[in-house]
């Protein structure tokens, strides 16, 4: 277990800035996903602190300790990859102890620790198995077998659940997770998926185009976006955005709809209205909002996803799955004051 | 049962009959011209190993008079036996050589980034295109001036690396994942381990391969041997055979007799990787 930070890390190809001075705090223990589209820069930045790549300016401090000029060995990490990585001519014992290979423990120490590891994953019966004869989530947990066997300061993870179908994903997010909180070590986890994510941070971590967008907790991302990325990178449907223009001291979105809200601004800014599908009812307890005209339904069982039309806009409110309108149907969606999120529409950012 | 056995026969009945693809009937022939034609050789060999000298200008197959004498003969020749050690000495050393070199420099060029890699490459693959005939004399004069002449490394030093064999392992190693390099590198393990433990594993069909190809290479290789030897303690086989000719007249009893030894390396060699053999060729052709 350690801390680890980053100050003003730059990486840089070339004249081809990819990372733009990037600064995060990781505590001792949390654990911190790195989260974004393609290109954003994560798997650059965990790569950049595991030594893989090099570093274009900035520093990387793990457990006090600066590592920008030290090798990937030396700096008491552990990675496991998105494919694997593990070694198909080996066993999977000598996979798991493959990260022993250099300690000068002792054989019996070593083959004790491979054990230990190897029952806490549950693989005590796979050990003399090479990994052709394994599944996927087997494979998984002897890559992670492997990385957690030299008790790391702190373990990246770049994408491990990628290449498991949908189940096994859902299985294998729970271990991880089990796991953390049983080892406790700190942990940099890369994904592109928004709902890992969620599901398994102390703190996510949302980075775009090489700069962060937002730290905070799955919480805080959730309920104030620092921007209009944000807002719709995290939520799945992702948030409703209507831009609207601020006309007598109120936002008149598509031409129909006077919405007041908790700030003042200019008459003709830019301001565009954010609201979760999950936030947007059909009827019942809330401030009407919108008169609007089913235009799609995709019942979920539970709930049903109603893609109404406001004035040439699409929305997608939620409904009961049990009495959802019906296709052609004018409705009136309404929601609660303070789940509405207001952004500038030039800049992006929240407004609050 | 009856009527539903009845049913299903005429069923069968009526169905069309099979159209015969007469172009596999051609394929299979070509086939068997083909494989007709590299068995003559081999089977003259044999033929003409088992006869007595009379009889080597008759073309039939099977010996009037088969006999042994010829190997026999050929057996009790200490030089055979020198020439067959010389031969294997020299082909294994050089298949070491290369299974390790050529893949230690095709590893280099695929799995580090520097500056002039690919030219470096390109500079191997260059002399993939001077035929061996070029190069016998400078080969010559380099080991006339380090003192290599009728020596075994004398033989041995051209072979000891090939381009091919570096075109070929950097190929295969361009199969490897990154990630298992980074994952060994993190893990601790310096360059050197991670090439040995990690990646050469991993390319064993290749090596294989490329264990072939050298030992056949240097097994049936005649010319440089030739040149570069004066001493008939240091022939290699192909070129001891010769001698049958020289020295008497023409044996081709003893030289087919010899001949059909010599083939028996080569035989086991193939016959234990032959599985790797056209794997690897297989594989380098779709990577190349």
């Amino acid at each position: 277990m350690a801390t680890l930070s980053l100050r003003n890390l730059v990486k840089a190809y070339g004249t081809t800035e990819v990372l733009h001075s990037i600064n995060l705090d990781v505590a001792e223990g949390e654990f911190i996903v790195l989260v974004g589209p393609s290109g954003c820069g994560k798997s650059t930045t965990l790569r950049m602190v595991a030594g893989l790549e090099e570093v274009t300016s900035g520093e990387i401090e793990i457990a006090g300790r600066i590592v920008n000029n030290l090798e990937p060995k030396d700096r008491d990490i552990a990675m496991v990859f998105q494919n694997y990585a593990i070694y198909p001519h080996m066993s999977v014992r000598k996979n798991i102890g493959f990260g022993l290979r250099t300690s000068k423990m002792p054989k019996p120490d070593k083959e004790a620790r491979i054990d230990e590891v190897a029952a806490i994953l549950g693989m005590t019966d796979l050990l003399n198995r090479r990994p052709a004869q394994l599944s996927g989530g087997q494979r998984q947990r002897v890559a992670i077998g492997r990385a957690m066997v030299r008790d790391p300061a702190v373990f990246l993870f770049d994408e491990p659940l990628s290449n498991l179908d949908a189940q096994l994903r859902t299985q294998m997010r729970l271990e991880i997770k089990k796991l953390h909180q049983r080892v406790g070590s700190t942990i940099v986890f890369v994904t592109h998926d928004q709902v890992e994510a969620m599901t398994m941070a102390d703190r996510i971590v949302i980075m775009k185009d090489g700069h962060i967008q937002q730290v905070g907790t799955p919480q805080d991302v959730y309920q104030t976006p620092a921007n209009m990325f944000v807002a719709q990178f995290i939520g799945a449907p992702s948030m409703n955005m209507l831009p609207g223009t601020v006309r007598d001291g109120r936002l008149n979105i598509a031409s129909m709809t006077d919405i007041a809200f908790p700030f003042t601004a200019v008459d003709g800014y830019d301001i565009t209205m954010g609201i979760r599908p999950d936030d947007l009812r059909i009827g019942g307890e809330g401030t009407p909002l919108f008169e609007a005209t089913v235009s799609v339904l995709e019942p979920l069982g539970s709930e049903t996803l109603v893609y109404a039309d406001i004035g040439g806009h699409e929305v997608i409110a939620r409904a009961s799955g049990r009495t959802p309108p019906a296709l052609g149907d004018r409705v009136t969606l309404v929601a609660n004051p303070e789940e509405i999120h207001f952004f500038d529409t030039n800049t992006g950012e929240a407004l609050r | 049962m009856t009527d539903i056995r009845a049913s299903s026969e005429t069923l069968l009945d009526t169905r069309a009959p099979v159209k015969r693809d007469y172009t596999q009937y051609i394929r299979w022939l070509l086939l068997f011209g083909g494989g007709l034609l590299m068995i003559m050789p081999i089977t003259y060999m044999l033929s003409t190993s088992f006869k007595w000298p009379h009889e080597v200008y008759n073309l039939n197959l099977i010996p009037e008079e088969p006999t042994l004498d010829n190997y026999i003969h050929v057996l009790e020749d200490g030089r055979f036996f020198r020439w067959f050690i010389n031969s294997l000495i020299i082909a294994v050393i050089t298949t070491i050589s290369n299974v390790l070199f050529d893949s230690l420099v095709g590893y280099t060029l695929c799995k580090f980034k520097f500056r002039g890699r690919y030219i470096i490459f390109i500079a191997i693959l260059s002399t993939l295109m001077i035929p061996t005939e070029m190069l016998v004399i400078p080969w010559y004069l380099m080991s006339q001036s380090f003192g290599w002449l009728d020596s075994y490394w004398g033989i041995m030093f051209p072979g000891l690396m090939t381009a091919f064999g570096t075109f070929l392992m950097k190929q295969f190693f361009e199969t490897v994942p990154d990630d298992f390099i980074e994952a060994a590198r993190i893990d601790g393990l310096n360059e050197l381990q991670i090439w040995w433990t990690v990646a050469m594993p991993l390319v064993k069909p290749a090596l294989s391969a490329l264990a072939i190809f050298v030992f056949l290479g240097n097994w049936t290789a005649f010319i440089w041997p030739l040149i570069v030897t004066n001493s008939q303690e240091l022939y290699t086989l192909p070129v001891g055979l010769t001698t049958f000719s020289v020295e008497q007249q023409v044996e081709w009893e003893l030289i087919m007799t010899g001949a059909a030894l010599a083939t028996i390396p080569t035989l086991i060699v193939f016959l234990i990787f032959q599985r790797y053999i056209i794997r690897g060729v297989v594989m380098a052709g779709l990577k190349g």
